[in-house]
């Protein structure tokens, strides 16, 4: 039998609910993975072993007075440094919050904890979420469990690489370009991210607050059903929230697609005539064949107007981050650079914020700043807006004929650490198609649909309309049914072209 | 649009940045080949097109006026790097 910690969420629910394994075991056995391949992976940034041993034992105590416990009641669960923990410290991967202890919670972080979920500890992540390798870390690069060699994509990039090497079991990241989908799909795992509003952004750090949305990272699609059960509903503290109820995500996992719709996307198979590479190519229109034998309608159709997400993309989210992270000041909360004598005001927020902000950070402020300064405005902002609005149109257009849209998540498998850090552009393409959903707030997914012929995981990704969750989820549990990729665990390859993977230290 | 390194040094101030010569040199080059790359949107004809600044849209989301605990001086002030009693200090605003 697999260790506990190789399991999904819903397996050990029903391992947990018939009591032939107990939340503190299940734990004892994610931890013992930790502790394996954390030195290799430095997925966490930081590990909550005591208050999460507090937790198992109140699930196991509640389960031994035979209450009736929640579905997800001690499942071990990752956060993204991302979400304000109450007494824990949240980072966002920056310098400028390094000992920044939250006095609230997210309201994901409620959820969670309402839900029995056992919080084992903080994910690495690009600078303020703005990144596509997390190797924008102020606190360290993260590897890739398939290959330590490799990024695991970003800017949930902890989060997706633990979950892949079941050093957590689920894991919550935030998605603003891609965040969620991108490392998802460079690590083999499930990743969504919901319809913009559907789950409260109150407590996550605000990057992007248009764009912002928090999902779940998990093994397989049920567990992504399941935790969206659990994150998904309107919340009066996020004014953007969604008041429509949220549904039982579960009941849409049925294994066929009768009727269903699904068109490939033809802008994210090739952006402004770059193709994407060939294996992903393969993989996709491979998955594209499955929907159809599963009893899926499918045609190809145009976006035109995708071709110019990374533009607009990259004038509107600096010029809102540009924007959010001006309360980094250096006098309410986080990092202030020491002043010597009597500095003025403007000089100590200069200097702690030089001294606080990685590079790419202030990059994307210098940007946004100035696509929003006076005289730019029109020409950068104005025109960004209404071209995502030509966006969302084509999205519109295509939903017409279309249930779903497929396409790769990412144009490439997970690159090599330090292949794209000097080129801030060629590092954006990485997040070309999954940047446009984002752009229209509309539900993506990626799922595992491959393998590289070096091994890496491939991605899929499914598009659906407005609060359109379940038909992705019904799209991708069918499509997973029929393939083996999503129970390939990283560290079941370690002896792959010989190549160092997680487990190469303990099985060395 | 080209900028300059001044230019930039004016974006830093308005941002808050103080900027090294080195990161001034840097960001400048970054920034023009980016804001190159960006050039191809004004190429397309928006005329008539309505930004689009939300993908929900909503308008005045109000609720009740309910009072509620707020933080206490003590939890808000955990966090700040340099206090005098229930204050943030900062330096010498007003001479």
């Amino acid at each position: 039998m697999s260790a506990l910690n190789d399991l999904t969420a819903h397996e050990l629910s029903e391992l947990l609910g018939k009591r032939e394994a107990s939340a503190r075991e299940v734990l004892e056995a994610t931890c013992a993975r930790i502790d394996e391949v954390e030195d290799n992976l430095a997925a966490y940034l930081l590990l909550t072993r005591e208050e999460a041993e507090r937790q198992a034992s109140a699930v196991d105590e509640r389960r031994a007075r035979g209450e009736d416990l929640p579905a997800l009641a001690g499942v071990p669960l990752a956060l993204k440094d991302i979400f304000c923990t109450k007494g824990i410290e949240t980072t966002c991967g920056s310098r400028i919050l390094k000992g920044f202890v939250p006095p609230y919670d997210a309201d994901v972080v409620e959820r969670c904890r309402e839900n029995g979920l056992v919080l084992v500890g903080k994910t690495n992540m690009d600078e303020f979420a703005m990144g596509s390798s997390t190797e924008n870390s102020a606190f360290g690069v993260t590897h890739n469990p398939w290959d330590l060699e490799r990024v695991p994509g970003g800017s949930s990039g902890g989060s997706a690489a633990a979950a892949a090497a079941s050093s957590t079991i689920v894991a919550l990241g935030t998605d603003t370009g891609g965040s969620i989908r991108q490392p998802a799909s460079f690590c083999g795992v499930v990743g969504l991210k919901p319809t913009y509003g559907r789950i409260s952004r109150y407590g996550v750090v605000a990057f992007a607050s248009s764009l912002d949305q928090v999902g779940a990272i998990t093994k397989d699609v049920r567990d992504c059903a399941l935790m969206l059960n659990v994150l998904a509903g309107h919340d009066p503290r996020d004014s953007t929230s969604i008041a429509a109820p949220a549904p039982d995500y579960t009941r849409a996992l049925v294994s066929e697609l009768a009727g269903m719709r699904v068109g490939l996307v033809k802008e994210f198979m090739e952006y402004q005539g770059v193709g994407v590479d060939r294996e992903v190519g393969a993989a996709v229109r491979g998955a594209v064949e499955r929907f159809h034998e599963l009893g899926a309608e499918c045609g190809e159709v145009s976006l035109p107007h995708l071709n110019y997400s990374i533009p607009v993309y990259y004038l509107i989210a600096p010029a809102e981050a540009s924007s959010n992270l001006a309360r980094y000041d250096g006098v309410q909360y986080g990092y202030r650079t020491p002043e010597e004598g009597a500095a003025d005001i403007i000089e100590m927020y200069r200097k702690t914020r030089d001294d606080g902000f990685g590079p790419e950070v202030k990059r994307r402020i210098m940007l946004g700043t100035y696509a929003l300064s006076a005289g730019y405005y029109d020409a950068y902002y104005l025109k960004a807006s209404q071209v995502r609005g030509l966006i969302r149109r084509d999205f519109d257009r295509a939903f017409e004929q279309y249930d779903i849209l497929v396409g790769p998540t990412s144009p490439t498998v997970a690159f090599r650490l330090g292949e794209k850090t000097e080129d801030p552009i060629a590092m954006y393409l990485s997040d070309v198609c999954t940047i446009p959903v984002n752009m229209g707030g509309l539900p993506g997914m990626s799922l595992p649909c491959g393998f590289s012929p070096d091994g890496m995981p491939i991605g899929l990704q499914l598009v659906g309309r407005s609060l359109g969750e379940e038909a992705l989820l019904r799209a991708a549990y069918a499509f997973e049914q029929t393939t083996d990729f999503h129970r390939r665990r990283a560290h079941s390859v370690r002896e792959r072209n010989g190549r160092r993977c997680v487990v190469a230290r303990a099985s060395a | 649009m080209r900028l300059t390194p001044e230019q930039v040094e004016h974006v830093a101030l308005l941002a808050r940045l103080r900027l090294s010569e080195e990161e001034r040199e840097r960001f400048t080059t970054q920034l023009n080949s980016i804001l190159e790359h960006f050039e191809q949107l004004q190429q397309l004809d928006t005329s008539g097109v309505p930004p689009m600044s939300h993908a929900v849209a909503m308008s005045n989301v109000f609720r009740e006026d309910d009072p509620a605990d707020p933080l206490t001086p003590e939890d808000a002030l955990q966090n700040a790097p340099d206090r005098a009693r229930d204050c943030f200090r900062v330096p010498r605003v007003i001479e």
